[in-house]
């Protein structure tokens, strides 16, 4: 479905940060793209859903393919009408706006009336916590919230590729694993999913196949069961970043926090 | 009943509630532009500094369709007044046309050049449209037709203009109508693109379109906010004037107050300015001989200071600015 050929990007005419790298998404698969701080897992994403020009970002070889249609010239709205969409590092929900106004902001491409309510409450029914707050402002929901309204809002789009860069950062154990059933979940609805990842075990988790990339190269690919098996894969990134659905580590962090709260 | 409500009327209760028409109608009015200023800097974080030159073009546009074409009374019947309101509303969305041509010629191209590059093409716009229609403006006297003129009514012993109850329901309407517009799919867009581009564009927001939108409501805006500034008693006997498009630069100290990116803050930032400007006029009259004549004139930009000093982005303005 998703084809990257080649890629190279450059920043400001000078920076050099994707150096030839090609991924594939088959149709139906989830494909985890591993790769440390700095590596272009971002700038990777913001080539695929042509959102480079707002970081002065250009590619400069390679091509992007999506069901055969190059797709690397286009604006980042007919990409999304085309069928990917991405939920951001750092989810950026619009703060300002309340739950339903950031999920239209998603549903913007859609015209139709049926399909954006359907859209609508299918979120629903993923996000419980969405369907309580729904007029909720954004910026006040918690952290785990944002993510899943970030998630809900790329939905609202009806995506046959959805890209999630990071969606585990800064969440706790219970949240992370909620989210990987969640990735799970829309995968089986049918959305090819790409899956942006420091949490390599999550991610390999549920992936079919997995690329490990430095530097803006992909130096290691293969099926995600064996790349979970693989020595160096477990030095390098299993053990820097460890296990997110460690109960035990999990207590730790909500006894923290209650004690932080009774201190202070 | 005409004559303009000056200084006094019989009894300090009168004085009172003419002063209070009078400031709500000329805080309605900097409310009006400053929503104008505001609309445009929220969705391209340009102040657009040809908006008091748009005012201008929108009185002429006013003149020449109600005045030479009689649009739309040649076609219909029916009351004065509802001919020049169907009127106003062509001016302004000829103006809001010139503003989505000026958008597309002149500003589309420079997004993503320094924001600063983009005020100063404003100015220079400013200064293009301002000759042009100065031009149009001066050679024949452009009436407005404004339909009650220079007429009051009276509240007690207070005397009110009618212009004054125009502009605050012209204000009223617009400030509504942005709050509902708001709530629509495409509001919803510009807000989301106000508040973050790049996330706006993830979602497929046409943001080149947005842009366009917010110019061409800003450039009506000005147009409507040009037109009732050159009413009696603000604007010389209803004629499209120099005035009505300077009036536009007398709004800044209300956009500035409130804060550049916010609704509210405009209307708020009008009142206030409004205000502040009216009963310093009426209630320091006798104090000229130390703070000198026309000092109303500078009252804004001290209120605005003062301001400031408090909340440096203005009373609802966002102090980081979320830029990409
Ligand atoms: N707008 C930009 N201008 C110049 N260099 C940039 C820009 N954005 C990213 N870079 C550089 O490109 C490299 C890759 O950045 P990118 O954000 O794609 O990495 P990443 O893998 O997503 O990292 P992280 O895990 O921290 O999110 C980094 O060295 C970064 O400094
Ligand atoms: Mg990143």
């Amino acid at each position: 479905m998703l084809e990257v050929a080649n890629l190279e990007v450059v920043y400001n005419e000078v920076i050099l940060v994707l150096r030839g790298l090609s991924i594939e998404v088959p149709d139906g698969q989830i494909v985890a793209l591993l790769g440390a701080n700095g590596a272009g897992k971002t700038t990777t994403t913001r080539a695929i859903t042509g959102l480079l020009d707002v970081h002065e970002g250009k590619i400069t070889k390679g091509t992007v393919t999506l069901a055969g249609e190059r797709i690397e010239n286009l604006e980042p709205s007919q990409i999304v009408r085309s069928g990917i969409t991405q939920v951001m590092e750092g989810r950026r929900v619009f703060a300002e706006l309340t739950v339903d106004e950031n999920l239209v902001t998603g549903g913007i491409t859609n015209t139709d009336r049926v399909s954006i309510s359907e859209a609508h409450d299918r979120v629903m029914t993923m996000f419980p916590v969405l369907a309580d707050r729904r007029t909720a402002t954004a910026g006040y929901l918690s952290g785990g919230e944002q993510q899943m309204l970030a998630i809900g809002r790329a939905l609202m789009s009806n995506p046959k590729l959805l890209i999630l860069d990071e969606p585990s950062l800064g969440l706790a154990p219970k949240l992370v694993a909620q989210i990987r059933d969640t990735i799970v979940e829309i995968n089986q609805s049918g959305t090819s999913v790409l899956l942006i990842e420091q949490n390599a075990n999550m991610a390999l988790s549920i992936a079919d196949y997995g690329y490990i990339m430095e530097t803006g190269k992909i130096v290691m690919d293969g099926e995600a069961a064996k790349l979970l098996k693989d020595e160096d894969v477990q030095e390098f990134y299993l053990g820097l970043h460890g296990d997110g659905g460690d109960r035990k580590s999990f207590r730790e962090v909500k006894h923290y926090k209650r004690r932080k709260r009774w201190l202070s | 009943m005409s004559g303009l409500p000056l200084v006094l009327a019989a009894n300090a209760l009168d004085t009172f509630v003419q002063t209070l028409f009078k400031a709500l109608a000329l805080g309605s009015l900097y409310a009006l532009l400053a929503l104008g200023f505001v609309l445009i800097y929220k969705a391209t974080q340009t102040i657009n500094f040809a908006q008091g030159a748009l005012a201008l073009a929108g009185t002429w546009f006013l003149s020449i369709i109600f005045m030479d074409w009689e649009i739309p009374g040649r076609w219909i019947g029916g009351p004065g007044w509802v001919h020049w309101f169907i009127a106003l509303l062509l001016a302004a969305t000829a103006t809001a046309v010139l503003g989505l041509i000026v958008e597309r010629l002149t500003i589309r191209p420079m997004i993503g050049e320094p924001l600063f590059s983009m005020a100063v093409i404003t100015l220079g716009l400013e200064v293009v449209i301002r000759v042009v229609a100065f031009d149009a403006v001066n050679t024949t006297p452009r009436i407005l037709g404004i339909p009650w003129g220079a007429e009051t009514f009276k509240i007690g012993g207070a005397m009110v203009a009618w212009s004054y109850i125009a502009a605050i329901g012209m204000a009223g309407v617009a400030f509504l109508g942005t709050w509902r517009f708001f709530k629509t799919r495409t509001g919803v867009a510009m807000r989301a693109t106000a508040f973050d581009q790049e996330a706006a564009l993830a979602q497929g927001i046409n943001v080149g379109r947005v842009f366009a939108i917010a110019w061409a409501a800003g450039a009506a805006l000005a147009a409507i906010s040009g037109i009732f500034a050159s009413m009696p008693p603000w604007g010389p006997a209803g004629l499209a004037s120099r005035d009505g498009a300077f009036f536009a630069f007398r709004a800044l100290p209300a956009v500035i107050l409130g804060g550049l990116d916010s609704v509210v803050g405009a209307l708020i930032g009008g009142l206030i300015i409004g205000f502040a400007e009216v009963f310093a006029g009426q209630y320091l009259a006798s104090y000229t001989g130390v703070i000198g004549t026309g000092y109303q004139q500078v009252v804004p930009y001290v209120v605005m200071l003062v301001g400031l000093l408090v909340r440096p982005y203005g009373i609802f303005g966002t102090a980081e600015v979320r830029r990409v």
